[in-house]
């Protein structure tokens, strides 16, 4: 049995409707991460979890009981607000011994344990300060050493990381990931940040418009998104519109315009003459001066219309006949060289019919 | 009296004389102001307080220059007669009584309202502030004196009160020029100074707080102690200190409504100066007056401070 399971909540403000019947099941010491663009709801539905708001219609249970009226204090379910929400009137060590304290546990106890939960979170010796003396990071580790002394079955966590600069954020990052495995808890994650999302979680619901649209461990959803918005949201994704003019098995030729016909494939049942998109992902796409086509790879030529030096890689986009424009990815592997090819080069484009994937409109 | 604490000094070395000329011109004023009517006020009252009353009425020089020389004329007679008097001490207390549970019924009564103001939806917040703010629009006296028809022996109040009694068994009673009166009075014209600057405080408390303490274990009333009252302290002691203050040296209020059983030290001061002309008297009476005040006001924030530190 899941842990924690969401049967068909909806929770409508006015007229709008913020969460639409999602129905999901985590299961204990799951990090899962509910990904999707700014107002979608996934703060909506995080609120409904810790309890802090009422789903108009649905349930939502934890360990088989319905926790749906539940008022927040006695859910065994902690929240990481974005803000931190440390209380300013507190020292660290008040701040992570407050759920003890509320529980009404013995003052020697309290004192261990929080020094231990201080120590965890790397912050020994500063129980002393106030939240105001400390760093985003360091209020980061308070509130999470706050949210887990009493080891809650749940830890909801909104956006954490969105306030802190880049490199403190891939850092936190490993460490939330470590921590998790460590502790054991289920933690929900919520983010608009793709690339945390697949970083950290074991499994990620991508919500659309108060939707869960699409759910899966971080490579399926990445891989073998199921619709167009998914391809777009998580990374960045070719898309070619097209029509189906044939399938066999997997196997489709999806006809372009004013590129021929194409192979893809598809993970659902599609019908001859329907429209949709090829996908794929830019760095499925080889790209070289002279490609012989492989057996079972799509060919394509084109001139190179941009590029993007990002370091690491190059992003080259580069546009086909018919004016469309599409982006391949070159890693800089050749010491010293940034640039393969120069903006107006002829290039040849070429990837698996596999990675092209298609997907109803 | 200061109430915020203000900015915290920066070394001026580090300031541009631009910004220092800026600093100046704002605070000069204000400075200046607070100087010629507040200082200079209240030292000329501290050392009339040493005097002798003139022949009529007034203050007789406290130095003078004739053909023998300088004299000097103090005398400690003022404050002596204020401590050995018990009139004085009794009146003394009773203000200081007065005061402190005006502030108690103030705060009891103004942290719930500010509480449904700050946590209503904005427009009708507005709406409930201008509410509050609407007796200042009619006059100070024409409002105590609506008091007085309000408690008086004609008006349904005291009629209904006394039917009651009545039917009880007990004598009538006159709520009217009574120590209730003078308290209802009291509570009435400050409730306003102790509403507003809780509201300004708790209007600014970040509700994901009290979401976190409740998603941390914390029960309402836990959450209301401490959280949303710790955090408030510092409007509490604004409050407390606007509704005290003037409260303790009320005199139109025990004036009007207070009759004889509800005379307060600030009718006394006000008769030494009016009526017996005796102004170093009245002066002596006002220091201890303004002592008290001080003290009692830096006591309290000193007490808040500590337990708030305690609490944390
Ligand atoms: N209390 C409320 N009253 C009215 N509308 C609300 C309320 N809370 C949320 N909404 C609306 O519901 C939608 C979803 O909000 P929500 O905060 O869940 O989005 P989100 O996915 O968390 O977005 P973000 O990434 O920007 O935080 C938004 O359009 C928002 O305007
Ligand atoms: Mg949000």
């Amino acid at each position: 049995m899941a842990l924690l399971e969401i049967r068909k909540a909806t929770r409508r403000f006015g007229h709008f409707v913020a969460v639409r019947e999602v129905s999901l099941e985590i299961e204990a010491g799951e990090f899962f991460t509910l990904l999707g663009p700014s107002g979608c709801g996934k703060t909506t539905l995080l609120r409904l979890i810790a309890g802090f708001d009422t789903p108009d219609e649905g349930r939502i249970l934890l360990d088989g009981c319905d926790i749906t009226l539940t008022p927040p204090e006695r859910r065994p379910v902690h929240t990481i607000f974005q803000s931190y929400a440390l209380f300013p009137h507190m020292t660290v060590a008040d701040n992570v011994a407050f759920p003890l304290r509320m529980a009404r546990v013995a003052h020697g106890e309290i004192r261990v344990r929080v020094a231990q939960a201080l120590r965890e979170v790397q912050l020994a010796g500063m129980g002393e300060r106030l939240p105001q003396e400390l760093s985003g990071g360091q209020k980061q580790r308070v509130a999470i050493a706050r949210a887990l002394i009493d080891r809650p079955r749940v830890l909801l966590l909104d956006e954490p990381l969105a306030a802190l600069d880049l490199k403190l954020r891939e850092q936190m990052q490993l460490e939330l990931i470590t921590l998790q495995r460590l502790v054991g808890i289920t933690f929900v994650y919520v983010t608009h940040d793709q690339g945390e999302a697949l970083a950290l979680s074991h499994r990620i619901g991508v919500m659309n418009a108060g939707r869960i649209v699409q759910l899966g461990a971080p490579d399926a959803v990445y891989e073998f998104p199921q619709t167009r918005f998914v391809a777009d949201f998580i990374g960045t994704c070719n898309l070619l519109e097209g029509t189906v003019r044939r399938q066999t098995g997997a196997r489709l030729t999806l006809e372009v315009s004013g590129l021929g016909e194409l192979a893809a494939s598809a993970r659902t049942p599609v019908q001859v003459g329907e429209r949709g998109v090829l996908a794929v992902r830019p760095e499925k796409v080889r790209i070289a001066a002279q490609i012989v086509p492989a057996p079972g790879e799509v060919h394509l030529q084109g001139v190179i219309h941009d590029q993007l030096y990002l370091g690491d890689v190059t992003v080259y986009k580069v546009e086909l006949a018919g004016g469309r424009l599409l982006e391949a990815l070159l890693p800089n592997s050749a010491a010293g060289v940034v640039k393969f090819f120069e903006v107006g080069d002829h290039v040849d484009l070429a990837w698996r019919a596999e990675a092209a994937l298609f997907l109803h409109d | 009296m200061s109430i915020s604490r203000g900015a915290p000094k920066r070394p001026f070395s580090s300031m541009t004389s631009r910004a220092r000329l800026a600093r100046w011109a704002l605070s000069g004023p204000p400075l200046t102001f607070l100087a010629i009517f507040f200082l200079i006020p209240t030292l000329i009252m501290a050392l009339a307080s040493f005097g002798w009353p003139g022949r009529e009425g007034g203050f007789s020089p406290l130095w003078y220059h004739d053909a023998a020389g300088w004299h000097f004329d103090f005398t400690l007679g003022n404050y002596r007669d204020i401590f050995t008097l018990r009139l004085f001490l009794v009146l003394y207390l009773r203000s200081l009584g007065y005061a402190l549970a005006t502030t108690g019924f103030c705060l009891v009564g103004a942290y719930p309202l500010s509480l449904v103001i700050a946590r209503a939806r904005v427009g009708y917040r507005n709406l409930l502030l201008l509410l509050v703010i609407v007796p200042f629009w009619s006059n100070f006296l024409i409002r105590i004196y609506a008091w007085m028809i309000i408690l008086g022996p004609q008006a349904a109040l005291s009629r209904g009160i006394n039917a009651v009694l009545g039917l009880c068994g007990i004598r009538a009673v006159n709520l009217l020029f009574s120590p209730f009166a003078v308290m209802m009075g009291l509570v009435y014209v400050s409730l306003p100074f102790m509403i507003l600057p809780l509201y300004a405080n708790l209007e600014k408390h970040d509700p994901a707080l009290l979401e976190a303490a409740r998603d941390l274990g914390a029960s309402a009333w836990s959450c209301f102690w401490r959280v949303t009252f710790p955090l408030s302290v510092p409007g509490v002691i604004a409050g407390a200190t606007l509704v005290f203050v003037p409260a303790l040296g009320a005199f139109a209020v025990p004036d009007i409504l207070g009759g004889t059983r509800g005379i307060m030290i600030g009718n006394v001061i006000e008769m030494e100066f009016l009526q017996a002309r005796d102004w170093p008297f009245g002066a002596a009476l006002s220091i201890i007056l303004t002592i008290l005040a001080l003290g009692a006001t830096g006591i309290a924030a000193w007490a808040a401070r500590r337990g708030i530190k305690a609490y944390g």
